[in-house]
């Protein structure tokens, strides 16, 4: 049952297979007995779980179900959950039981579906390994002591390994995409605004955006009708109808144009990374579509942009962990500073505090303008670059990430090296684009993600081309081995 | 070459209430460079003219009416407070 896909699932529940107790509950064992290999959950919540599918064969039986009624999911730690802990992979929100729900959570408790848990992630999301979460490294199932990849790593580990059928996940700089890409598993992150960022935890509010970790497109298009639509408690959202994303999956890929920057295959790549790139794009060749290589010649210029302006919004984000109001607070403050310091000062972890102490520099009294203002120009110069290049494109392929998943504790001395596993990702988020990753092979026999990057709102072309792929190939099928 | 010394990163630190402990102020100083290092690639960029880029769809602010909108949930919301009485947060004395 456990390597069947959202959309076998359901219609296994529909024809009356298997009820959603019963679905639920293998998923719930699965996780009992596996998951203490990989600690790609943070909570589980069994109870609520099993109630939620109670409800979902009674409103099944009552002719009452969409198409995820009764399907358990995954739910990354950031996203706010009435009642359960949301603890964004921080000491500081260990204690915090959320009185609310995310938009999120409420549109998917709205279409029946069943939350198993909440996944594991980079603490407040800042991260690219999975590493800094306070609940401990995740383990990549592809093989131990490999991570995951970050932030969503425990959404990407557990939908890897069959614990979930999918889950959810959040990407600032690649936070779907890279861990999508070391799992082996198909991520997309939608346009910025397309899918609401009420009640998920603020980490750079400019490129924040939520979006489906599942096996297949066809399942990430499912969870998409569920997630994407203007809510107006989040200010960002945007007022943009909803198609339905499963109706272009079948289109022909005769005539597809696909851009390839030559900028994403040169120095930095893994030279048998771009072997598997450049064959997954055959691939499409063989399906009709026209390949021509384009230029985005800022590319070089993302990744100091981003860690200028992700610093900067988490410093001003992060301020609300001050001790006060919810979460952690230190033992007997002597005044209201020691109050906050040492409140924040025990709650944060390394990087999350450096990455405060960048932003924090970079927008104090005398700074802005040369660090903030100029790199909100420079991202407009790196948006420029792929506008130009979707006027003669209609998807632009490359790499997800440069290599395969590394070691834990390979990097973890190295932020600059680390922040560089981002480095094909991260001007999608600048750029507020649509952007996938989907198994296209392996080197090593771990696995290596194809990205595909779409206009804004071309959620529909990108599901549709990564769904074509997995038509003609079956690496989205493959499952690690000790978790088959 | 930004290089910030001990006391530049113990001033960042108090501007932003985060606690560091003494003995890891060095690397904090380290790493903090190197990363300042790195964004100064962005120096050397022409951006005269450029308008900064706020919203990557450049939307503005949406205006909503002035109209209430949630119910005061306050019991609810103060219920995972650190320390609250009588409905307020209680923080260390603040005037004496």
């Amino acid at each position: 049952m456990h390597n069947k896909t959202i959309a076998e699932l359901s219609a296994g529940l529909k024809a009356g297979e298997f009820s959603s107790v019963e679905l639920t509950q293998s998923y719930l064992d699965r996780i009992n007995s596996l998951d203490e290999q990989l600690n790609s959950f943070i909570t589980v919540t069994p109870e609520l779980a099993l109630e939620q599918a109670k409800q979902a064969d009674e409103q099944r039986a009552a002719g009452n179900a969409g198409i995820l009624n009764g399907i358990p999911l995954a739910q990354k730690d950031i996203f706010c959950t009435k009642g359960v802990k949301t603890s964004c992979g921080s000491k500081m929100l260990d204690p915090f039981i959320s009185p609310y729900n995310a938009t999120t959570i409420n549109k998917f408790n709205d279409s029946g579906s069943v939350m198993l848990g909440k996944t594991n992630m980079d603490e407040f999301a800042m991260g690219s390994s999975n590493e800094t979460s306070w609940y401990g490294a995740v383990q990549n199932p592809w093989r131990k002591n490999a991570v995951p990849g970050g932030s969503s790593g425990g959404s990407a580990a557990a939908v890897a390994a069959r614990l979930a059928p999918a889950a959810t996940g959040t990407d600032t700089g690649g936070s779907i995409r890279q861990p999508a890409s070391f799992c082996g598993i198909t991520g997309l992150k939608p346009t910025y605004g397309r899918v609401s960022r009420y009640g998920m935890i603020a980490f750079a509010s400019s490129l924040d955006q939520a979006g489906p970790m599942t096996r297949t497109a066809e399942d990430a298009a499912l969870m998409l009708n569920v997630m994407a639509g203007f809510d107006p408690r989040d200010s960002t959202s945007v007022e943009e109808t909803v198609p339905d994303y499963t109706a272009n999956l079948n289109d022909s890929m005769a005539g597809l144009k696909i851009g390839l920057p030559k900028e994403y295959f040169s120095e930095g790549l893994d030279d048998a990374v771009a072997k598997v790139i450049e064959s997954a794009v055959k691939e499409y060749e063989k399906m009709g579509a026209v390949i021509k290589e384009i230029s985005l010649p800022t590319s070089n210029l993302a990744v100091p942009t981003y860690y200028i302006i992700a610093p900067s919004e988490c410093s001003s984000n992060l301020s609300r962990m001050d001790g006060v109001r919810f979460g952690h607070r230190c033992e007997d403050p002597k005044d209201l500073n020691d109050l906050y310091i040492r409140s924040r000062g025990e709650g944060f972890g390394t990087e999350v505090k450096r990455r405060i102490l960048v932003g924090t520099y970079a927008l104090s009294e005398g700074f802005y303008d040369a660090y903030y203002v100029k790199a909100q120009k420079t991202r407009r110069l790196i948006t420029n670059d792929f506008n130009q290049a979707f006027a003669d494109v209609d998807v632009i392929m490359g790499p997800a990430a440069p290599s395969t998943a590394f070691n834990i504790g390979e990097l973890t001395d190295d932020p600059i090296t680390m922040y560089l596993s981002d480095i094909y990702t991260i001007a999608v988020n600048l750029a507020g684009l649509p952007g996938m990753s989907i198994p296209a092979g392996f080197v090593n026999d771990m696995p290596v993600g194809l990205q595909l990057i779409g206009k804004h709102f071309a959620e529909s072309k990108l599901l549709n081309v990564a769904h074509q792929f997995q038509q003609a190939t079956d690496w989205h099928t493959k499952a690690p081995a000790a978790f088959k | 070459m930004s290089t910030l010394d001990k006391s530049d990163v113990e001033k960042i630190a108090f501007l932003a209430r985060l606690g560091i402990d003494e003995q890891d102020i060095p690397e904090y100083a380290t790493n903090l460079s190197n990363i300042l290092d790195m964004v100064e690639q962005l120096d050397s960029v022409d951006t005269d003219g450029v308008k900064p880029m706020a919203h990557p769809l450049d939307a503005v602010q949406r205006l909503r009416a002035d109209v209430v909108t949630e119910s005061n949930d306050r019991e609810n919301l103060q219920s995972h407070a650190p320390e609250v009485e009588q409905g307020l947060y209680l923080v260390p004395r603040v005037v004496e």
